[in-house]
């Protein structure tokens, strides 16, 4: 007779042992190291922290490697662990201005105090694969010359200073933490910004895309990129000053956008922001996209019901541990509901076929 | 980097804290979506991370564990949980219904009648059960608000005009308390009298979604339809082949490549003890030594 | 069908009183300082060319848009200190608003019937048969035959649509309702069978209505006081056979006198 299938606990041990082989790959090709991840695969450790809301290289390398170069995976990974991470407090609102530049660019003014500095970036790179890297070796070492002190000013502050762009009102009230309350909507810019920064860099940069193909433009210049390092500091009740704990590499874009007036006031350009864990240029960049037309209500513009404008629409959908775990949750036994479905369709048909033989 | 210890039901007690003062406010107000700071979980939005964090708030040590999915407590993601909370909370567990004190479900209420002290707790994916009808959360929030539920009656109406019937089987929205209109998850339509006047907790958590809500015990629940085509629980017209009991959901199961079916409860445990208690369906045979 | 009394007796009180209301887009005046009583059972006609304001003040009497000054005063309450829920229940029961598109009225995705019947099933219907009843009736009433009931308003001609419209706002009878142009878009003879129907209605139910129209035929057949407006303000109003047939103001001469004498 029919005997029910049983041994799921089995089936789940003898999955994981196959996944961990599958993992390490190859025996006779050397185990990769997390160092040799966080060294080597650091755009990959860049978004697995952004994504994942936890700034250490270390663990993001970790997780890459557990989920076998799956990032979503790895993310997930991060998230879950952050989750049980005691909280001691929060940093001050880190100076952006003060940072340790990498990498800056400004596409709104030819040269500016501080001046253009390209960093390590791929954008002139010619997109030829090199198969000199699949030999191992040392890369010729890139030329060096002393750092330019001097401070870094943001371009804004330029713009602002003849007040040619709007300033965003100063507001001390801290911002909500998506990770320890619900989502509620309508949000705060703070919310939606905190939602976006730790959103797909996939559904992001779409979103991005889509607003600068018509579906809500807003005409945005690059202001400034900036990539480099900055102290994070935490005020110590004890010590009573802040007192630096470490540095963090961030990326930080400002957008310029499309001027408006209102009732009271005459022209101003106006901003989009975008902030990110490590060097992660299109995330920051699509995230001041998203950000500018997400802003359509507080500047008056219409609502032309592009999907980049739509908040609740970009805030339910971005996160991608949701996504993936809802999507994915389809594979999970559905056989009691789709019993039921099968029960209602086979009636309906029955009556219908019935009917349509009364009519006769 | 060390694996760090876990408190007792891995989550920690503010969390728990937390998540509890939810359930009373979801207890105080039955069927009212409240929302919580769902945590991110070691399993997938999607997996029951909801019914796990509920689950993980209101576990004493003392309590028995039972968890079951599409009624059966050997489904994969079932054993995955049991054995989740196994480790985390070191309760024991069991496959008996009458016997649990706690059992966390999916898609199943168990047809073994609740008792007064058990709590029974939902995996629920999408909780609105104006969803479907209405998009936008800021909508279906003022529509709960204001009492404004004409959209579902439409529904059940264009069903009726257009099938003959109301043509929802699963999910199958009620009213709670004469207030409240609620979705008791995925649960097939022949569940639904379960749900009213039930001397147990009912509990119900979306994780991905942030809300729990509850139903406190003896709470009025009604389907929705209407006086001239009232609700039905139905159910497949047919006995179980193993346990021969008529009035229990059932599996259809494929056996061969013509096709051939053959019904099974769908709720193990029940099936079972209808089976070790001398009851014999259409198809039962001796039970066979266990394969290895 | 005898037409019952419509009391403009003094001591009623007004249904709908409107002080001051002002409404401006950035520079531009939208509606200004405009001000009036409607009593129950009134038709008040509100007329003009396009950018008149008379758009802006339907808006803003129904509650679409916030005025920037001014008071509403419906049944005694003040409507502009409403919550929104209780502005949204207002406009589920007391009130209905028919949108010149009636795409905007409609749930294009819900057969007719569902359509009519919905405001019934949101106040507590629940018998389909009598449901089903109720908007066939309805339906007859604005001339829709019954076995349209299960088709989409999206197969419908748009003077069907405007009139499945009418039935789903007035079927719960609702006490004021706001017109946007109940006519525009539709073909003449069309037009003139939805006035006559309109008229018949509004007189059996006894409504309070505000019209905003460009068209003074409409005006002339619906309307027993009529507002007319330009750049914004009210530049004459009084009864409708008076405004018309003897105009004070400048502008509304030229507006009478511009429309073919019928």
């Amino acid at each position: 007779m029919y005997v029910a299938v049983k041994g799921g606990e089995r089936a789940i041990d003898n999955a994981h042992a196959w996944l961990a082989e599958e993992r390490r790959g190859d025996p006779g090709v050397t185990e990769m190291s997390i160092d040799q991840i966080r060294e080597q695969l650091k755009l990959a450790v860049n978004r697995v922290m952004a994504e994942g809301s936890l700034y250490d290289p270390d663990l993001a390398a970790l997780a890459i490697k557990q989920s076998l170069g799956d990032l979503i995976e790895a993310v997930f990974l991060i998230r879950a662990y952050r989750t049980t991470l005691p909280r001691f407090g929060a940093s001050n609102p880190v100076d952006t201005a003060a940072m340790a530049i990498d990498r800056r660019i400004s596409a709104t003014f030819k040269d500016l105090p501080g001046g253009q500095v390209l960093g390590p970036t791929f954008d002139y790179t010619h997109r030829l694969l090199d198969f000199k890297l699949a030999a191992e070796g040392l890369p010729p070492a890139a030329a060096t010359a002393p750092a330019t002190p001097g401070p870094v000013p943001h371009v804004t502050d330029f713009l602002n200073r003849d007040g040619l762009i709007e300033t965003a009102p100063t507001d001390d009230t801290p911002p909500p933490d998506l990770t320890r309350e619900p989502l509620e909507l309508p949000a705060s810019r703070a919310l939606r910004l905190q939602a976006i920064t730790r959103g797909d860099e996939g559904f992001i940069l779409s979103l991005a895309y889509s607003t600068q193909r018509g579906y809500g433009r807003t005409h945005a210049f690059v202001g400034e990129l900036r990539i480099g390092r900055v102290a994070v500091e935490m005020d110590i009740p004890e010590l009573g000053f802040a007192v630096e704990i470490g540095e963090v590499e961030l990326t930080e874009c400002e957008t310029v956008n499309q001027f408006k007036g209102s009732r009271t006031e005459p022209p101003q350009f106006t901003r989009g922001y975008g902030l990110v864990f490590g060097q992660s240029e299109r995330k920051a960049i699509a995230m001041s996209l998203v950000d500018r037309a997400l802003r359509w209500q507080e500047l008056g513009e219409d609502y032309i019901g592009a999907p980049a404008q739509d908040e609740e629409f970009v805030l339910s959908h971005c996160d991608n541990i949701q996504a993936t775990g809802f999507l994915e949750h389809i594979k999970l036994p559905h056989y009691v509901d789709f019993q039921a479905e099968l029960q209602m369709v086979r009636h309906l048909r029955a009556e219908a076929t019935a009917l349509a033989e009364a009519a006769e | 980097m060390t694996d760090p210890a876990y408190n007792f039901a891995y989550l920690d007690e503010q969390t728990k804290r937390m998540i509890r003062r939810a359930i009373l406010k979801g207890i105080a107000v039955p069927g009212y979506q409240v929302p919580f700071a769902s945590r991110e979980m070691p399993m997938p939005y999607g997996w029951g991370t909801g019914g796990v964090q509920v689950t993980a708030a209101c576990l004493v040590p003392e309590d028995r564990l039972k968890v079951i999915d599409q009624g059966a407590d050997d489904t994969t993601n079932a054993v995955s949980i049991r054995k989740f909370f196994s480790r985390t909370a070191g309760v024991a567990t069991t496959e008996a219904t009458t016997d649990a004190t706690l059992i966390q479900t999916r898609h199943r209420i168990p047809e073994t009648p609740l008792h007064a002290g058990q709590i029974l707790v939902y995996q629920v994916p999408i909780p609105e059960p104006l969803r479907f009808l209405e998009p936008r959360e800021t909508e279906t929030r003022k529509m709960h608000e204001l009492e404004e539920y004409g959209l579902m009656h439409v529904k059940l109406y264009e069903d009726i005009a257009r099938h003959g019937q109301i043509a929802i089987s699963y999910a199958y929205p009620v009213k709670v308390e004469g207030r409240y209109v609620m979705d008791p998850s995925p649960i097939p339509k022949f569940d639904n009298p379960k749900l009213t006047n039930s001397p147990a907790i009912q509990l119900f958590g979306a994780g991905r979604e942030q809300r729990i809500y509850a139903l406190p015990p003896y709470t009025q629940v009604v389907s929705l339809d209407f006086d001239d085509h009232p609700f039905t629980a139905s159910k497949a017209p047919h006995d179980c082949d193993l346990c021969g009991s008529p009035d229990s959901y059932l599996d259809e199961v494929i056996t061969d490549d013509q096709g051939s079916r053959m019904y099974v409860c769908s709720d193990t445990d029940f099936c079972a003890s209808r089976r070790s208690a001398g009851h014999k369906g259409r198809l039962w045979a001796p039970a066979p030594e266990e394969a290895l | 069908m005898a037409a019952p009394q419509r009391w403009l007796a003094t001591d009623t009180a007004p249904l709908l009183s409107v002080q001051g209301l002002t409404r401006h887009y950035g520079a531009r005046i939208g509606c200004a300082d405009v001000g009036f009583d409607l009593y129950p059972g009134e038709v008040m006609g509100i007329v003009g060319e396009s950018g008149s304001g008379k758009s802006t003040l339907l808006s803003c009497l129904a509650g679409h848009l916030q005025p920037d000054a001014g008071r509403i005063t419906y049944d005694g309450r003040d409507i502009l200190s409403l919550r929104e829920g209780e502005r949204r229940y207002l406009a589920r029961t007391e009130w209905a608003y028919v949108h010149q598109n009636p795409r905007d009225g409609l749930r294009m995705c819900v057969s007719a019937g569902g359509n009519v019947g919905e405001r019934l099933m949101a106040v507590g219907a629940r018998h389909y048969g009598d449901i089903r009843a109720k908007a066939t009736d309805w339906l007859g009433r604005v001339e829709i035959a019954a076995d349209r009931i299960d088709d989409r308003p999206s197969a419908f001609s748009g003077g069907m649509q405007q009139r499945l419209q009418i039935a789903r706002n007035l079927v719960t009878g609702p006490r004021l309702v706001f017109m946007d142009e109940p006519t525009g878009g539709l073909d003449v003879s069309v037009q003139a069978r939805l006035l006559d129907l309109l008229r018949g209605l509004v007189r059996d139910l006894g409504l309070s209505v505000i019209i905003v129209t460009h068209d003074l035929a409409v005006v002339r057949l619906l309307a027993d006081r009529l507002m007319v407006m330009k750049s914004g303000y009210v530049v004459e109003h009084g009864l409708t056979d008076q405004v018309l047939d003897d105009p004070q103001n400048a502008y509304t001469q030229l507006l009478v006198s511009s429309v073919l004498q019928v």
